[in-house]
């Protein structure tokens, strides 16, 4: 049972990580997903930029445009981004809170392989006839209106890999909520916490409605349902709504734990406490609850009235203020400080001018009447990427640094690290700032070519130019990873030396139950209190005992692919192949049979007895 | 506590159904899913106010002249009643009393099929009456919210059931019990949304 | 791209003298507003740049103060500060002062771009024009004047123009992007909007507007292009009445390539494409764009040059031009010779001269 670290073959690494329940595994498993699917959705943006680099260009052709940018978004936001900081979450979560694992460990690992399986499917779409090409908001009239398969691959592929979501968002929170270490109350949780638990319940009231309006589209474009065919009575803007009630707050899904991935940053390399921490923790609560109040300013162009419009237009602006607080108490926690500027830190402090660019931005978009002319141009793209490429994916690099030792158990090279910092630094603004312009030009965003003599061709090239300078940083990102992965220097606890948080006090990585003794948290930066005192490492809140841990499992991996076997027979039942619909029933029950399994096999776990932790001494709480 | 550990009326804890971490865990995490689930059916809701009686021409069938208030009244009172019968299923296990919670669950499973029943039969009149699926917007936002809460029931008549058979012969412990209570807080939450769904479709469809 | 690549150097030059000067084509460019909704607009997109300036100018100065101010210089634990409520109220109120400023032209602006109450009045005088759209086409309907063109929607300076729009396949957008911001356009409703056209910025910009369709529609999303020929009243007056005066297809002399050309019309492309003006079937109906003044126009398929080597190549074949069209394959294919005369035909198809 135990998973104590020694050399493996390699069937027996992979049958530990398909079976694995280990937050700290399932992390990899996250990171290692969401990484290959932002590779694949980099190489997607690459083809974009080739596309558009010059005017009336036939590098790809229109429909094949379409998929790329459509898949370009949703690999980005569903499958990279979002399993991404799911990885995070995971392998820093519960050591900041000190617990042992989430809450459902098993659940936990049937959110992985959902979420796997569901970008699998929505990928297959390329060798299967054609992937989506609605666009990643697949609006109603083109995307019912679309012919083959691709929408379909969208529709169900996001539907499982939507509930994984789901379920890792309840998961979290019921971790925070019922798994805190003594004295770690609410007001002394690290803000990469907070922000986890913020987004975990973003996830819990915006997911639903993603998934009725992928239900609607399923049931119009599968099983003839008229929900959105105007003829027969139905509406196409029930789409846009739902699917905005979700995508607004989708938006603070990803940008919140950036957040905190940056607070903890700042934190760290500044060796000072964040500024302000209560007002940040408030400032994340009110963009979290805002976040659902704004939806519609996506949707000003379409004919909601004036009256919706300004309210929306207001509170949408509101949304600045406490973003701007955020902003100006990480500029003061680096005050007064004694800032290292390390990999980390770089992305963190270059994130600053980029998000402030990208925010504002927001608030000029935010002016519904002006909104008018940025709407569906490249303004618009301009600034999501501003936000979510400068907030989200500088957050998700500058955390691959700084966690990759918590995470793997070796550092990554700085000198690399800062090379590949500069080179996608330098690239994400030649790409996307001359965008804002491109679009008050009057260029449109998800054109698949442009004609010249409209004064677009500059811009455009520029922003291609941009694009291969980011491409070249994220090779060299992975020439570093696997570089240090070969040499494979092991680090200590606290590699930074400037660790404030319970997960700096274990070793790198943690031992699979993270903490031989609960630790006793004394204030906020827990760890940072005892080092100031002269400690070494925490001190424990119970005496050394047995340790209940969950046993492994295959079953989330065989529930997970069920499904992905039943969402053959989904979307082939339409060609009435005589096979979709046995298949549809086979994979079904695959998926409930594992759960009937699950409920009637009683699974207590096991003990890790008081023993055989004495034996690992150098393991667990103390240093 | 232990959760295979043995009990006896005495031992019984008060709160059997969160007295380990693991079922403080699941009564938490479960409550957080309603709360999903709440914005799920809420979803559904809007979907059909906004597309009620949206049907391609005015002969189709609208609201008013399909629903039956009898027919309704009898499934809303099997469901209500079902609820009921849960209450005093978990009384009963509070009080570790197995064989009178299982009497009482094995009532609510059967009232929950005798509303699904209810159900079908109203599902197949409405098709004779041209009303189906794909005959109109309506048809489609009646089904899919309805029928959302129908699946809901048959899911959980078919764990219920489960929960009956797997534990029949081992009697209560702090394993299954919060197993038990998770049922019922989802018994509970598809009664509550049933209120709503004859209040909105039914009551006001009456209405007009 | 060989070429290209010599010319990268001088368009970064260029560029950056273009972001500085900061205007885009004065035919196509918000920046460049041409006429009063625009200009509304535009008034709003510089006073929100403005605040914003200097919100980043104040973010800069801490940012730089830190950078060189701050460095890690020897192991000394700074103090740990836990905050400071008079910054922080501070950095609450004045955005929130900020955003007031802000928000109070937006709300107003909002509800006076929205007001379209002159044309719904009964009898009202007010020139409507009822955009339809189609997978890649736009068709512009006159309900008062009982006219109807496509492709180049013609209009009047100086006076407010309200559109109906509606979609007939998929959603699009309609944006004439110089002469202000864009509306839906919707297959569920009707979404009513106005415009002006200022005559001296219409003057500089050629007299044509360029105008797109801004939302994802398909695969020649980016080629569903119009324009706009913004003239004088009186010359939109004259427009409209030598439109009128068409009332039945004109005939042309015997013999000729033109009537050779016609009757190849007739018998391949009527079916679709009107060449009278006239309103009279339902806009689910008008199945292509309307050809009465196709000899006025500016440009073939709202992209090609409008000549008759680039009609001939769109007839030939269209699918090449503008992927996923609706015209591809929907006719017999033509030799050169009919080719010909289909293409003279069609440049004759004028009503002003």
């Amino acid at each position: 049972m135990s998973t104590y670290t020694q050399k493996k073959g390699f069937g027996a690494t992979l049958w530990d990580y398909l079976t694995t329940v280990d937050h700290k595994k399932i992390a990899i498993l996250y990171f290692i997903a969401g990484g290959f699917f932002f590779l694949v959705g980099g190489i997607e943006a690459i083809f974009i930029r080739i596309q558009l680099a010059v005017p009336n260009n036939d590098f790809v052709s229109a429909g094949v445009y379409n998929e790329i940018m459509t898949m370009h978004g949703t690999t980005m936001i569903f499958l990279a981004a979002m399993p991404l900081i799911f990885a995070f979450m995971n392998a820093v979560m519960p050591l900041q809170i000190g617990a042992r694992d989430v809450a459902f460990p098993f659940v936990n690992a049937i959110s992985f392989w959902m979420f796997f399986f569901g970008g699998v499917f929505l990928n297959l779409g390329w060798f299967l006839g054609g992937a989506p090409d609605a666009g990643w908001t697949n609006y109603a009239s083109l995307a019912t209106h679309s012919k083959g398969h691709g929408v379909d691959f969208y529709v169900i592929g996001l539907q499982i890999s939507g509930f994984g979501t789901l379920m890792g968002g309840i998961n979290f929170l019921a971790t925070i909520i019922n798994m805190r270490a003594p004295g770690m109350t609410y007001m002394r949780m690290p803000l990469f916490t907070w922000t986890t638990f913020v987004t975990s319940a973003l996830i819990l009231f915006a997911f639903p409605p993603l998934t009725v309006g992928l239900f609607l589209m399923m049931f119009d474009r599968m099983f003839g349902a008229k929900f959105f065919e105007v003829a027969m009575g139905g509406n196409t803007v029930i789409w846009e709504h739902l699917f905005w009630i979700f995508g607004h707050p989708e938006v603070y899904i990803l940008i919140l734990p950036a957040f905190g991935i940056f607070s903890e940053t700042f934190a760290i390399f500044s060796r000072k406490r964040l500024f302000g921490y209560s007002s940040m923790v408030f400032a994340t609560v009110l963009i979290g609850f805002l976040g659902f109040m704004v939806w519609a300013h996506h949707m000003f162009t379409d004919g909601l009235g004036p009256v919706a419009n300004a309210i929306f237009a207001v509170a949408t602006m509101a949304i600045g203020v406490p973003t701007g607080i955020k902003i100006f108490n990480w500029l003061f926690t680096m005050w007064g400080g004694s800032v290292k500027f390390t990999t980390p830190m770089h992305y963190a402090f270059a994130f600053i001018p980029s998000f402030v660019i990208g925010g504002v931005t927001g608030v000029m978009l935010a002016s519904a009447a002006a909104d008018y002319q940025y709407h569906d141009t490249y303004f618009v793209v301009a600034h999501f990427h501003y936000v979510i490429v400068g907030g989200v994916v500088f957050a998700l690099l500058c955390g691959t640094h700084l966690y990759w030792p918590k995470m793997f158990g070796t550092m990554l090279n700085e000198t690399l690290g800062k090379i590949t910092f500069w080179l996608f630094f330098i690239g994400f603004h030649l790409t996307f700032f001359i965008q804002h312009f491109l679009g008050l030009w009057g260029m449109p965003r998800r054109v698949f070519t442009y004609l010249p003599g409209q004064g677009l061709n500059n811009g455009n090239l520029i922003s291609s130019i941009g694009a291969a300078f980011m491409a070249v940083a994220v090779l060299i990102l992975l020439l570093n990873v696997i570089i240090t992965s070969v040499k494979n220097e092991k680090v200590g606890n606290d590699p930074w030396g400037d660790g404030r948080t319970l997960e700096w006090s274990v070793s790198s990585p943690p031992p699979f139950y993270n903490f031989k003794q609960l630790p006793l948290v004394r204030g906020l930066d827990a760890y940072w209190l005892e080092k100031m005192e002269g400690k070494t490492g925490m001190t424990p809140a119970e005496p050394l005992g047995d340790i209940h841990m969950p046993n492994s499992s295959i079953l989330p991996f065989i529930m997970a692919f069920g499904l992905f076997i039943a969402a053959f027979g989904v979307m082939y039942h339409v060609n009435d192949k005589p096979w979709a619909l046995p298949v549809m029933i086979i994979g079904l029950l695959i998926t409930l049979g594992s759960m009937l399994i699950r409920s009637v096999k009683d699974d207590h776990g096991f003990h890790i007895h008081k023993e055989d932790l004495i034996d690992n001494n150098n393991k667990g709480v103390k240093a | 506590m232990q959760a295979e550990e043995k009990f006896t009326y005495e031992t019984w804890p008060a709160e059997p159904e969160r007295s380990t971490l693991e079922s403080k865990n699941k009564f938490l995490g479960f409550w957080l899913f309603l709360g999903g689930e709440t914005v799920l059916f809420a979803s559904l809701f809007a979907t059909y106010i906004a597309l009620k009686d949206k049907v391609p021409n005015p002969s189709m069938p609208h609201a008013k002249d399909l629903f039956e208030l009898p027919l309704t009244f009898v499934a809303t009172i099997l469901l209500l009643t079902s609820s009921l019968t849960s209450v005093y299923a978990i009384y009963h296990m509070k009080n570790f009393a197995f064989k009178k919670m299982m009497l009482w669950f094995g009532i609510t499973a059967l009232l929950g099929a005798g509303f699904l029943a209810s159900e079908i039969y109203e599902f197949t009149k409405y098709v004779h009456e041209h009303h189906t699926f794909t005959s109109s917007a309506f048809g489609s936002a009646f089904y899919t919210l309805v029928g959302f809460h129908g699946g809901h029931v048959a899911f959980g008549l078919l764990w219920c059931l489960t929960l009956m058979i797997r534990n029949a012969k081992r009697g209560l412990n702090l394993y299954n019990a919060p197993k038990f209570y998770v049922f019922s807080l989802y018994w509970h939450f598809i009664d509550v949304v049933w209120v709503f769904i004859f209040t909105v479709v039914y009551l006001m469809g009456m209405v007009g | 791209m060989k070429r290209l690549a010599n010319w990268r150097l001088i368009s970064l030059f260029a560029i950056l003298a273009l972001v500085l000067s900061g205007c885009g084509e004065p035919f196509l460019s918000t920046l460049q507003p041409a006429g009063e909704v625009a200009d509304m607009q535009f008034n709003l997109m510089k006073l929100s740049t403005y605040i914003m300036i200097g919100v980043i100018l104040v973010v800069t100065i801490i940012f730089i103060i830190v950078f060189f101010r701050f460095r890690r210089k020897d192991d000394t634990i700074p103090e740990q500060v836990e905050g400071s409520h008079k910054l922080e109220i501070l950095w609450t109120v004045i955005p929130i002062l900020l955003l007031l400023i802000l928000a109070v032209p937006t709300v107003t602006t909002t509800f006076k771009l929205a007001d379209v109450s002159a044309a719904d009045k009964k009898d009202s005088k007010a020139l409507v024009i009822n955009v339809r759209a189609h997978l890649y086409w736009w068709d512009f309907e006159y309900p008062n004047q009982k006219i109807v063109t496509s492709q180049e929607l013609v209009v009047p300076t100086n006076q407010k123009v309200y559109f109906n729009l509606k979609a007939m396949d998929v959603k699009h957008a309609f944006w004439i992007p110089a002469v202000g911001g864009k509306m839906d356009v919707n297959t569920d409703n009707v979404n009513k909007f106005w415009l002006e056209f200022d005559g001296k910025k219409a003057k500089e910009a050629g007299n044509l507007f360029y105008g797109k369709c801004a939302e994802l529609c398909g695969p020649s999303h980016g080629l569903m292009d119009f324009k706009v020929k913004a003239v004088s009243k009186d010359q939109f007056d004259a427009w409209v009445k030598s439109m009128q005066s068409v009332t039945a297809p004109q005939k042309a002399p015997d013999g000729s390539l033109v009537a050779q050309g016609q009757a190849i019309f007739n018998q391949s492309c009527i079916g679709c494409h009107a060449v009278t003006p006239s309103n009279k079937l339902p806009d689910t109906a008008r199945l292509a764009p309307n050809l009465t003044n196709f000899g006025d126009r500016s440009r073939i398929a709202g992209i090609l040059d409008h000549n008759e080597k680039d009609l001939k190549n769109w007839i030939r074949n269209p699918e090449k031009y503008k992927p996923g069209n609706m015209m591809a394959g929907k006719y017999p294919k033509m030799n050169e010779q009919e080719l010909d005369a289909l293409a003279a035909y069609l440049m004759s198809l004028k009503v002003q001269q």
